[in-house]
């Protein structure tokens, strides 16, 4: 009967331990920290095609310095705008690297615009390889996005509902994550200038 | 009564306008086959030659090669429709995640190659771009449906040959279903280590409930005399942890352990080899593959 009163409390502990969901709740902030890195190697991903596709460009439309110009300095500026996983719980941190991000996201899509212009440059081989590249990245941007919100969105409950609420708050200290909002860009339609 | 009624319908009322947006997104057809011709695009001989040779494929690569015709997308995107096919159908295996599927919408006109994780460095966004640009689109515009869906399944193909090896069995649903089996003997040894510590006959019952419940849990397929045989071994244990631990005194305390471990993991393969058994005679399915949004898009 000794015996059961040493395994009794490491049982209760262990019960405990599984049942106040300190696991879960860390194996969710893992699940958010690794959707974030799909984000930012989408966004990477991006940002390594800009300087090939201005130089392709520049070599049909040199008239179109503006353009080019907006793209790279965006370009520029994302490179120094960057969220680390112990940042996403900074609304502003996270809101700072979006609105860098869809700057250059406009910049790119202003410049595709241009781009329709020259029937030599939509001819161009390495054009339209660019294009296709750009087009499948910017979809897997999208797919980050939407598996980070809704990551971020299952580690925000988990956090929040009773069991684990007590549990963070006593022992964890888990923050609330940030999830990115909706562009302002999409919702108004582009317009083109002529 | 008649309240309740009125209640009923003032809930229905509520309700309604909820339905629609439910109903409204496109949902994912079942996956029956390497070809899914939804559409009604593709002959039977070119269908019948192109799951053959993509069941071929997936013998020697074990990279799945899927494809998916549909009549419409109902106003969807394309690229999010495509992603939704893909995480519900899970093409490729866990943890290589090497599946394509092609998808074809005949009322839209459009191509979508969704490429896996695990094949983006081979079949990248421009390769595929190229297969649609240069194999697929110029046939479909003929009309030719057949010529261009065998021409992209074979552009594909070509640019996947020899990135992974099947090696001997599948692995996807093998390990999918040994997994749970260990967590749940560790589980059930420790629950028999507890109960036994507290009385005999308590011992005796949770291993001759525990052990057949976590067999059933693991492998549905088990037959009851299987089961039955696991409610005689699980009192056995139960018996003998009680006896190790408790009566037998300091000295048999390891080889309770010892006996308690063995005997799990006797179980775990023996309820491992029947159970891929039976998945070998299934028919087809996703193993588990993961996709990231890869791939190109074009239309015809």
């Amino acid at each position: 009967m000794k015996k059961l009163f040493l395994f009794l409390p490491l049982a209760i502990m262990l019960a405990g331990l599984y049942g106040c969901g300190y696991n879960q709740m860390q194996a969710k902030e893992e699940a958010v920290f690794a959707a974030w890195g799909d984000v930012e190697a989408a966004y990477q991903r991006r940002a390594d095609l800009v300087p090939n596709l201005v130089e392709v460009v520049k070599g049909y439309a040199k008239h179109e310095n503006e353009t080019l110009t907006a793209v790279t300095e965006a370009r520029a500026k994302v490179g120094t705008v960057q969220v680390s996983k112990e940042m996403l719980d900074r609304p502003d941190a996270v809101a700072r690297y979006q609105q860098a991000q869809s700057q250059l996201g406009s910049a790119l899509s202003r410049l595709l615009v241009v781009a329709e212009q020259y029937p030599n440059l939509k001819a161009n081989q390495t054009f339209l390889d660019l294009q296709n590249q750009l087009e499948g990245t910017e979809n897997r941007i999208n797919v980050a996005r939407v598996r980070y919100n809704r990551a971020v969105q299952e580690f925000n409950v988990s956090i929040r509902t009773f069991p684990n609420s007590l549990t963070n708050s006593l022992l964890l200290h888990l923050t609330r994550k940030e999830p990115f909002k909706a562009d302002e860009g999409a919702r108004v339609a582009p317009k083109i200038k002529f | 009564m008649k309240k309740r009624i009125a209640l009923l319908l003032l809930f229905l009322g509520m309700a309604a306008p909820l339905v629609p947006s439910v109903v409204r997104a496109l949902p994912v057809p079942p996956l029956t086959a390497h070809i899914n011709d939804y559409a009604h695009m593709i002959s039977g001989p070119t269908a019948g030659g192109l799951e053959r040779e993509l069941t071929e494929l997936e013998k020697t690569d074990s990279t799945q090669i899927v494809v998916l015709t549909i009549p419409g997308l109902e106003g969807e995107d394309i690229e999010a429709f495509s992603i939704k096919v893909a995480e519900a159908w899970r093409i490729g295996s866990k943890g290589v995640d090497n599946g394509v599927i092609l998808l074809i919408v005949r009322d839209d006109r459009k191509v979508r190659i969704e490429v896996g994780r695990g094949l983006e460095g081979t079949l990248t966004d421009l390769v595929s771009g190229r297969i649609i640009r240069n194999s697929i689109i110029p046939r479909f515009k003929a009309g030719d449906f057949d010529g261009g869906v065998r021409a992209g399944v074979r552009g594909i193909v070509e640019a996947v040959r020899g990135e992974y090896r099947a090696e001997g069995r599948e692995p996807g649903p093998g390990h999918r279903g040994t997994t749970p089996i260990f967590t749940l003997l560790i589980f059930l040894f420790i629950a028999l280590v507890f109960a036994g510590a507290l009385s005999k006959v308590f011992g005796a019952a949770v291993g001759t409930v525990g052990l057949p419940i976590a067999a059933k849990l693991s492998f549905p397929a088990l037959s009851y005399p299987i089961l039955g045989g696991l409610a005689l071994l699980g009192l056995v244990i139960g018996l003998l942890l009680h006896v190790l631990f408790i009566g037998g005194g300091r000295g048999g305390g390891g080889g309770g352990f010892l006996g308690g471990f063995l005997g799990g993991l006797f179980l775990g393969g023996f309820g491992g080899g029947s159970s891929s058994g039976g998945d070998s005679s299934g028919g087809f399915f996703g193993g588990g593959g993961d996709f990231g949004g890869g791939g190109a898009s074009g239309d015809w």
